[in-house]
Parts: C-alpha cells; sequence; structure tokens
C-alpha cells in the first residue's frame, strides 16, 4: 500500500462537482465587499459613506474608526527576526495612510455581493495622493518613504555568511562578477481567499470557516483580536482550491473583520474573494535582484561566492524575512562552495505585499547559482553538466552542515542525498551526451539547458495525528494541517493502511478542522507528508499495539506473534482464527450499556477480564485510538535536478519547449503518482514563471494586469508533457524515511530554461521570466 | 465582479427587439456575452437596459452560396467554423475561426457578436475587412447594410447607431484563381493575438501571384487592410507592409516587435495562400 500509485481518493468527488468550497457554504450568509484604495499611496483625508446608505439591502459599512480595541490594530507580524529591525504590518482597515493600490478601506455588508459592491462602489473617499515607491531600484534611491519611520526604505538587512568570501574570491583563480534579475509574479490559486463566519450568541462561540492553509492559526489570530478563548471558535478549512504559499498568512484583514462582523450584526456573514480582489489584494513574490562576485579554479570549483541581494518585500511585512532567509541559504544547491556570504536587503514598495509563494525564494536562489554555473562553464569552456558535478557535494560527506542558519532557526544540515547519481539519470533522461549531434542534425535553432537544487522540506516545529478505529471497523484519522488539493485523504489512509494493516477503504481522512484535531501549524514549505505523514504513523502504531494487547487477551495469544492482515487481528501465520478490529474496538472500551449487539459484547454481564482487575487498567484509557506528534530536529532535504530542449523560432522570437525532464529525490515515496502530480503542477507554475507570468505595475503603483486576460497563466497548450524519473534516498530523520515533494517542481525551471535559451540563442540571459519582444530586443541589442 | 444593476429584456421576435432597443436608454445587446459578460462583471460597462436577443427567432441562418456566407446574429463560432458549406464558399473563415479564443467560447460567442464588438485584435473583424464584407442593421426606422470598412469605427467602436441591431454579416466568396491564409502569434494559444494577418493571393494562369491583399489586426485602432504589391517577391512585400504598419506598445509587446511580427506573418501567409490559390485552381 506504501509505495503503491493508487488513484487519488478525492478526486471523483472534485471532478464530479461535489466538491465543498467557501464560497459553497453559507447560502443564507449576508455578503461582504471592500473599499480598497485605488491609490498605491495615499493619506486618507476624509470617507464620506452617505451616497452608500441608500441601497436597499445595505446592513453596515465599517471604517477604520468603527473597529473596537484589537480589531483595529495593526495585524501581527508573524515570523519576528532579529535582521527584521523595521518590520512593519497593515491594519484590517486602513487608518490614515494606505500604501497599495488595493488596500482595504472600508467594508461593506449586506444582503448579497452584487448590493455589497453597489454600495461599495457609492463609498466616496477623499485621497491626497502621496508619491509611490515602486519598484526595487525606487525603493533603493528612496527618494521617497513607504513608511515615514523606515529609512531607506530597508525593512531588514539579513546576513548569512561561511568562511570569508572576500578573501577566497580575491585569491581564486578565476573570478566573474555579474547580475541577475528575477521579476514579481503571484501564486494565483484558482480559487481565492474567503471567509465564512457564524456567531452562536447562546454558545458564545464563533464557527470559522476559511480557504486557508492553516486553520489553527486562524483560530489562534481571531480569538486574540476577538477576546474569545480558543475553545469558543472553531475554523474549519473546507475544501480549498489551491493555495500555494498566499493562503498560510493569517489573519488577513478579512479573516479578522468578517468574524467580527458575524458577531456584531449577530447573523452569518460572507467574503468571498473575485479575481480582481486576488491580484491586488493578496500578496505576490519572487521581484528579487542579484548582484554576484564568484571566484574559481580551472575545474570551475567555487572557491568564494558573494551574493548581494535586493529583494521587492511590497508593503508590509506580516510574514517577516523568511522569503530572505530560504533564498540566502538555499541559494548552494547541492554544492559545497568554498566561502559564501548572502546579504539580502529587504526594502518596502507600494505593492502589495509579498509572502512565500510555492518555492518561495529557491526559485530566486536556484537562479542565481545555476546561472553561476553556467556563466563559470562558459568562462572555461567546460561542459555546464561537468562543472556541477565537480562542485557536488558527495553522497558519503552526509550529514553535511552547510554552516548557516535555515528558515526554521536551526542549522543547515543536510540528512541524505546522492546529488551525482541525480545528474548522472538526468543526462541519461535528457539525452545530454548527445544533444549536440541531434541540433545539428535537426536544423531547427535548439539549446539544452539544466539546473540542479535542494529543497528543505519538512519545516518543524511539529504536527500531529489522531487515529480512531470504531466499532465498525472504520479507521479515523485526523490531522490539524490543512488541504488545498495536495492528496492528502490518499496519501495519509495509504499509511494507516500500511501501519494498521487494513483496506484502505475503511480509512477515512479529515484535515484542516480544529474541532477535529486542534494543534497543528499549517500547510507550507513542502511539510505534510514529512510531518503529518510521520505523526500520523506514530499514532498508528500506538493504536496497533494497543489493538495487539486487547486481540492477544481475546486470543489468549502473546500480542507479539500477532498481525494484521485485512482488518483482522489473527496469529502470524495463522489467518483462518483471528478477530476484526470491530471487534477489538468494542472490547477496547467496557460499557455499562449496550447500544446494538456488537456493544453487547462489552458490557459488564457479558464475561471476560480479570475480576481483580479495573475494567479499564490504571494507565490505560477506553478506546481504540491514539495520539502522537511527529517534531523534528531539522528539516529534511530533498533535491532535483531539471533539464529542457527548447526551440526558438529564429523569426518571431517565440520559445516552444519541445521536452523537459526531471529527476526528483524526495526519499521514500508514498505514493509516486501523487508525487508526480506535484513535480507536473510544479514545473508548470516554473514555466509560468520562466516565459508567462509577471506583475505589470506601472509607475504609479497601478497593477496593469490584475485579471487572467492580462497575467498570463498558461494553459495545458503552453505545458510539454513532462518526463520524470525519481531516486530514493531516504530521510534518516524521521520514521517514514520520507522527505517533501510539494515545491520541488516550480523551483530550477527559470534557470533550466534560461539555461536553454542561452544555449540556443548564443547571448547571456540574465533576467528572467523572458517575453518573445524580451528575446526579439536581446537579439537586436546582440 | 458582479455586474452592477441593469434592466433586461428578452424579446421572442425581431420586432420586439429592435423595439426593446429604440426604447432603451442605453441599451445594450447580448448574444453569445463572452465579451460584454466579463466587461459587466468588471464594472467596466454599466449599460442600463440589456436585450437578450437569444430567444430572437429567425437570427440563427448560415447561409452559404455564390455570393458568400451570410451569418445570422446567433450564429455561434463553432457553427461558422464547423459548416463545410461555409468552408468552401469562404475559407478564410475557418482558418480565422480556429484562433478565436477556445472551443468553449467558440462554443458560445456570435461572429457578428464579435463584429458588434469591434474589437481591433480580434480575427473576424480583420477577415470582414480584407474581404470587403457586409453587416446587415436593423432598427424600428428600417434596414441598412453597412460595408465593412465605414463599420469600423475606432477601438471598441461601430459604426450601429444605438437603436440598430446587427442582424447578419456576409463574407464574399473566395473570387477564382485565389487563396487564403491566416496566421497570428499570440502569448498563450487562444489570447487576442500580438499581431495577425489574413491574406488573400490571386495567381495568374501560370501559378504566379498577381495580386494580394492583406488584413491586420492587433496593430492599428481599426483592422487594416493594406494592397500588396508582390511583384518584387514575398519578402519586399512584406518589408513594404510591416513599414506601412503603426502599431502601439502596450504590456505584452512593443510596437516594434508588433511590427516586427506582422513583417513575419505577412511573408508567411503571402506564401500558403499563394499555395492554396494554385492548388485550388480556378
Amino acid at each position: 500500500m506504501f509505495g503503491e500509485p493508487i488513484p487519488r481518493r478525492e478526486d471523483p468527488r472534485l471532478l464530479t462537482g461535489q466538491g465543498r468550497f467557501l464560497d459553497d457554504l453559507g447560502r443564507d450568509a449576508l455578503a461582504a465587499a471592500f473599499v480598497r484604495s485605488p491609490h498605491a499611496h495615499a493619506r486618507i483625508l476624509d470617507i464620506d459613506v452617505s451616497a452608500a446608505v441608500d441601497v436597499d439591502g445595505l446592513v453596515a459599512i465599517y471604517t477604520w474608526e468603527d473597529l473596537p480595541g484589537r480589531v483595529g490594530d495593526p495585524l501581527p507580524l508573524l515570523i519576528p527576526h532579529p535582521a527584521l529591525t523595521h518590520g512593519r504590518t497593515g491594519r484590517p482597515l486602513a487608518r490614515e495612510t494606505v500604501r497599495y493600490a488595493g488596500e482595504p478601506v472600508a467594508m461593506v455588508v449586506a444582503a448579497d455581493r452584487y448590493l455589497a459592491e453597489d454600495a461599495a462602489g457609492l463609498v466616496r473617499v477623499e485621497y491626497e495622493p502621496l508619491p509611490a515607491v515602486v519598484g526595487i531600484d525606487a525603493a533603493a534611491r528612496a527618494e521617497h518613504l513607504v513608511h515615514d519611520d523606515v529609512p531607506g526604505n530597508v525593512a531588514a538587512v539579513l546576513v548569512q555568511e561561511t568562511g570569508d568570501a572576500a578573501a577566497a574570491i580575491a585569491a581564486a583563480p578565476h573570478t566573474l562578477e555579474f547580475d541577475l534579475a528575477i521579476e514579481r509574479s503571484a501564486a494565483t490559486p484558482l480559487e481565492g481567499r474567503g471567509v465564512y463566519a457564524r456567531w452562536d450568541a447562546a454558545d458564545g462561540s464563533l464557527r470559522v470557516y476559511s480557504s486557508t492553509q492553516s486553520s489553527t492559526a486562524v483560530r489562534g489570530a481571531v480569538a486574540a483580536r476577538l477576546g474569545l478563548p480558543a475553545g469558543k471558535v472553531e475554523v474549519v478549512a473546507p475544501d480549498v482550491g489551491g493555495g500555494f504559499g498566499v493562503k498560510i498568512v493569517h489573519p488577513w484583514p478579512e479573516e479578522v473583520l468578517v468574524p467580527w462582523a458575524a458577531r456584531l450584526l449577530d447573523r452569518p456573514v460572507k467574503w468571498a474573494e473575485d479575481r480582481r480582489e486576488h491580484f491586488v489584494a493578496a500578496a505576490h513574490e519572487r521581484g528579487q535582484q542579484h548582484h554576484v562576485r564568484v571566484g574559481f579554479d580551472g575545474e570551475g570549483r567555487v572557491l568564494g561566492l558573494d551574493v548581494r541581494i535586493r529583494h521587492d518585500h511590497g508593503a508590509y511585512t506580516p510574514y517577516g524575512i523568511i522569503i530572505p532567509i530560504v533564498t540566502s541559504t538555499q541559494l548552494l544547491g547541492p554544492y559545497k562552495i568554498g566561502a559564501y556570504r548572502a546579504e539580502v536587503t529587504s526594502l518596502y514598495t507600494n505593492t502589495v505585499i509579498v509572502t512565500p509563494y510555492r518555492g518561495a525564494g529557491r526559485p530566486q536562489g536556484v537562479f542565481c547559482m545555476e546561472r553561476t554555473m553556467d556563466r563559470i562553464a562558459r568562462h572555461l569552456g567546460r561542459d555546464r553538466a561537468d562543472v556541477r558535478a565537480a562542485n557536488f557535494i558527495r553522497p558519503h560527506e552526509f550529514p553535511y552542515d552547510q554552516g548557516l542558519t535555515f528558515q526554521d532557526g536551526r542549522p543547515l544540515i543536510y540528512d541524505s542525498g546522492d546529488y551525482p547519481a541525480l545528474l548522472r539519470e538526468l543526462r541519461k533522461l535528457i539525452g545530454w551526451d548527445t544533444f549536440a549531434e541531434l541540433r545539428a542534425r535537426d536544423g531547427r535553432r535548439l539549446g539544452i539547458g539544466l539546473g540542479c537544487y535542494v529543497e528543505g522540506t519538512g519545516v518543524g516545529p511539529y504536527e500531529g495525528g489522531h487515529v480512531e478505529i470504531d466499532t465498525a471497523g472504520r479507521v479515523h484519522v485526523a490531522t490539524g494541517l490543512t488541504s488545498q488539493g495536495q492528496g492528502h485523504q490518499t496519501v495519509f489512509a495509504q499509511i494507516a493502511a500500511a501501519e494498521l494493516g487494513v483496506p484502505i477503504e475503511d480509512v477515512h481522512v479529515t484535515t484542516g478542522d480544529t474541532r477535529r484535531f486542534g494543534y497543528a501549524v499549517g500547510t507550507f514549505a513542502s511539510r505534510a507528508a514529512v510531518m503529518s505523514g510521520n505523526a500520523i504513523a506514530l499514532a498508528c502504531r500506538k493504536v496497533r499495539a494497543k489493538a495487539l494487547r486487547v486481540a492477544g487477551e481475546a486470543l489468549e495469544a502473546d500480542p507479539a506473534d500477532l498481525e494484521i492482515t485485512g482488518g483482522t487481528v489473527h496469529v502470524r501465520g495463522d489467518r483462518a482464527a483471528g478477530v476484526p478490529l470491530r471487534t477489538v474496538a468494542v472490547l477496547s472500551n467496557p460499557l455499562r450499556y449496550a447500544f446494538d449487539e456488537q456493544s453487547a459484547a462489552a458490557t459488564q454481564f457479558a464475561g471476560g477480564g480479570s475480576l481483580d482487575e479495573p475494567p479499564v487498567a490504571r494507565g490505560d484509557e477506553p478506546g481504540l485510538e491514539a495520539r502522537d506528534y511527529y517534531s523534528p530536529v531539522r528539516s529534511t532535504f530533498a533535491a532535483g535536478a531539471h533539464a529542457a530542449i527548447v526551440e526558438v523560432d529564429p523569426d518571431t522570437a517565440e520559445v516552444r519547449i519541445l521536452r523537459y525532464a526531471v529527476l526528483h529525490d524526495c526519499g521514500r515515496l508514498i505514493n509516486p503518482r501523487i508525487v508526480e502530480g506535484q513535480i507536473h503542477g510544479g514545473v508548470a507554475q516554473g514555466i509560468a514563471g520562466a516565459l508567462y507570468e509577471r506583475m505589470a505595475y506601472d509607475e504609479t503603483g497601478q497593477l496593469q494586469n490584475a485579471s487572467f486576460m492580462d497575467f498570463l497563466m498558461p494553459y495545458a497548450t503552453e505545458i510539454p508533457r513532462i518526463e520524470t524519473a525519481h531516486l530514493e534516498t531516504p530521510s534518516p530523520l524521521n520514521p517514514l524515511g520520507v522527505k517533501g515533494a510539494g515545491e520541488a517542481g516550480v523551483i530550477p525551471v527559470s534557470a533550466v530554461i534560461a539555461s536553454a535559451i542561452e544555449d540556443a540563442e548564443g547571448f547571456v540571459v540574465d533576467a528572467m521570466p523572458l517575453s518573445p519582444d524580451e528575446l526579439f530586443r536581446l537579439r537586436r541589442r546582440d | 465582479m458582479k455586474p452592477p444593476p441593469f434592466g433586461y429584456h428578452a424579446p421572442r421576435s425581431l420586432g420586439e427587439a429592435l423595439a426593446a432597443l429604440a426604447a432603451a436608454r442605453d441599451g445594450k445587446v447580448l448574444a453569445g456575452g463572452q465579451s460584454l459578460i466579463p466587461l459587466l462583471n468588471m464594472r467596466l460597462a454599466a449599460p442600463a437596459e440589456i436585450i437578450d436577443i437569444n430567444r430572437v427567432a429567425g437570427l440563427d441562418t448560415l447561409e452559404a452560396g455564390p455570393a458568400g456566407v451570410r451569418v445570422g446574429a446567433l450564429v455561434r463560432h463553432a457553427r461558422a467554423e464547423r459548416s463545410a458549406e461555409a468552408a468552401r464558399v469562404q475559407p478564410l473563415l475557418r482558418l480565422a475561426l480556429r484562433h478565436v479564443a477556445h472551443p468553449a467560447v467558440r462554443s458560445r460567442g456570435t461572429v457578428v457578436g464579435s463584429l458588434a464588438h469591434a474589437d481591433p485584435a480580434a480575427e473576424l473583424p480583420a477577415v470582414l475587412a480584407l474581404l470587403g464584407g457586409t453587416v446587415e442593421a436593423a432598427s424600428v426606422r428600417g434596414r441598412r447594410t453597412i460595408g465593412a470598412a465605414d463599420f469600423f469605427a475606432g477601438p471598441l467602436e461601430s459604426a450601429l447607431a444605438p437603436d440598430e441591431l446587427a442582424v447578419a454579416a456576409t463574407f464574399p466568396a473566395l473570387p477564382p484563381r485565389t487563396g487564403a491564409a491566416f496566421a497570428e502569434i499570440a502569448r498563450r494559444h487562444g489570447d487576442y493575438a500580438l499581431a495577425g494577418v489574413a491574406a488573400l493571393v490571386t495567381v495568374d494562369e501560370a501559378g504566379r501571384p498577381a495580386a494580394a491583399r492583406a488584413g491586420y489586426l492587433g496593430v492599428a485602432a481599426t483592422p487594416l487592410v493594406l494592397d500588396l504589391d508582390v511583384s518584387g517577391g514575398r519578402a519586399a512585400a512584406a518589408a513594404d507592409a510591416a513599414g506601412r504598419l503603426d502599431p502601439e506598445t502596450d504590456i505584452h509587446a512593443s510596437a516594434e516587435y508588433r511590427r516586427h511580427l506582422a513583417g513575419v506573418l505577412t511573408e508567411r501567409v503571402l506564401h500558403a495562400a499563394a499555395g492554396a490559390a494554385r492548388e485550388r485552381g480556378t
């Protein structure tokens, strides 16, 4: 069961329209809409709602002045860090100043969303426009400030260092210095954000549904803002139509305001974000510039690397400096770099906030490192794959300490891997060594490129699992982290089925529901399989031990001689005589009252059990259930290598990807089909970032492509078939030996495509994404 | 992204439709809705009245005859695209329709609606302009026929009066010894083109290109038709055409790149259309 490519169990429901997404809920709820700033930077002079109050069906309009106590306070800075010296967060509704076009200024609640938008359109806000800071260069020039009290627009300066990079570069036989850039993009899940809240006045409790990547964190934040005990707040993540990082941010302004309004009005209230709002009011990522200095020897071995990074952080820093940390650490990839220094300057701009998007700083870091490898190869006239091979950490060198601090605050120590094997297999898969002949034969303008990466996955601090076998033999598995389409109903069930020896059809998985599991961190950083997967396995092992013990008493057998097959506990090798788990569940819960024939077997006159012992032994608990947690000492590191063959049109400068190959190692595979799906989706998002998607801000901070007409998310027609192959280097850090796979596909794609285009064209590509127009201009420049 | 309030009319006959349109203050016709509904949802359009013609009888006719293909106001792109008769009379229609958005859009959107929307980046206006086709407009005041050259007045602006309904359009038949071709470059499959060209090439008895005409989309405020001199060869004709275009820069492509693409595509369609003309014979 574990390791089998079984089809996703959630798909029949989702593909036949049976999903329950946020906007499928709360048909009777009032609708919220927001008045958002049309200016990237402005002072609010006056808000006039008089025209809006005439709209039939209007229930309420709120501005910042209406928000009591903590409800109107700045939102939390979720991940403080000593280097984040000037962290700033926005308020749920702007007080005096707006700092990006899209920032919420007023909230409208009406009978339905149509009326709420009508009223929102009639709210008149008088602004005094202020100069907008747009783009990294403008932020660094700091002629204008995003926050009056943040000099230079600098939120943070983070330095990561091992050895003396400057000295190593100075002493190196060869040196290069160049600039690299990646543009801003966004996660754009097909379902936007959304919140639906119901207040139960008699019970003093709140039920919140949120399209979130962390229901427990939303519960904590909402409870704190509204002054409720956590036990009076239930948060449920229903079916979620993708997150890709943007939904890990919490609480969003709307996640505070909608529950607050529901309580105040004592009416259910719902807000379902529309596409335009998502572009201008959720979060973006990726915009980053890199100045690289590298020293290396004649084999291409890097002796010293110094990278100065400027990061566009948008208007606020609610998620701290996770992206700069990830970029500056994961930049090193699978390589042994002699001495290394990275300095990341995080800059405020008058644009939408920047928080992690699938890959979370890695695509930029990997772009930096892999372009550097290609530059070195070009400089030395060596094969690009050979230069990488010369720099690899060797399989016998694990655990390998990179000497830096990772995003979990723990040392950056790689647990396991085999990078030479990844590259070797990739070369075979794509035909690296025979490409020159292919190109000569083909006649078209072709190029081949490659990229390698290491991905820290399974970030702590912990996740938990609860497993209960009921008297019908059903296995109920719950974990607190949420699902956004990854296939958790399938893989967590595979783990439980394998651990317990039950048919997968008997396993039922619940995620992201605080009613079922109250302690959790969330779904991000490719952590669900590692964290919840292992926690569920550990909980299953406890349940299994108890089942064997209880069954052992019934079968008068030593539990050590028992095993579970097909949901029945039996003596090893003798499947004829056994006791089904549903019966074990009955026996594990001594009863006074029988509610059916089965449970009668556990009542006090049914016989069984010693009359000299209490029915529930000291230290034992009734029921066939267990809870356990997995908390790793540090992250586990997956790796991969991608290669692509592209064709560029000599006349139109269009780029066509002819082949895309992925070698991937995420430790033991729970379900290869699901891992491949993750890779396919990731590569598709990577191609999107390499050739199509960008945030087209004009100089005044207006996003000019805030729709799927102009933000060019590729269609299936733009994505080639993706060839994948796996290595399995188990992680020694966790019981299942697994590593994360969620972000892998997206990470090296911009580097790979740039490498291939460069190979086809002959000139250097140092900025992505690259549109046909830009390739056309590069040709003219060249 | 919900539409603002509007009055809604669902007439059953042409007479009712025209009466509703005449009576409407700031009325807008809804046919396939593939452009209008997004504009409403984004509140970029806020007509006071919507006249939904989908239930009007007699507007869904598609007739292909010696004179050309006459397409009624309720004929969906997909039907015009699949019609073998239409393709035989005027192959350019099918060649261009394949580039109109995606099958889902084509199954709902209408040919005449696309013309009335008059987007200079759309395929069908350029085709109608190249072919010198016509649009039939009806109102309570009567009927008139508008030539393509007069119909496209500006970006998203047609010659239709506020009370007029475009009831049909006619795409003239392909003349003898003439071939048609269509090519465009879009950022994604089905997107509005960065530049696109439809071409007609007529060959002489010996099969040599004798006359050529091209219709451009995405490079001017309205569909642009150029007569090309092919006596100096395709490349020269294409370069000459590109030099006469004055496209604009936007977030997807610069003017220079658009002009370059128009030149490249012109050369390609001249080649393809000449080949089609030879293959077709007389």
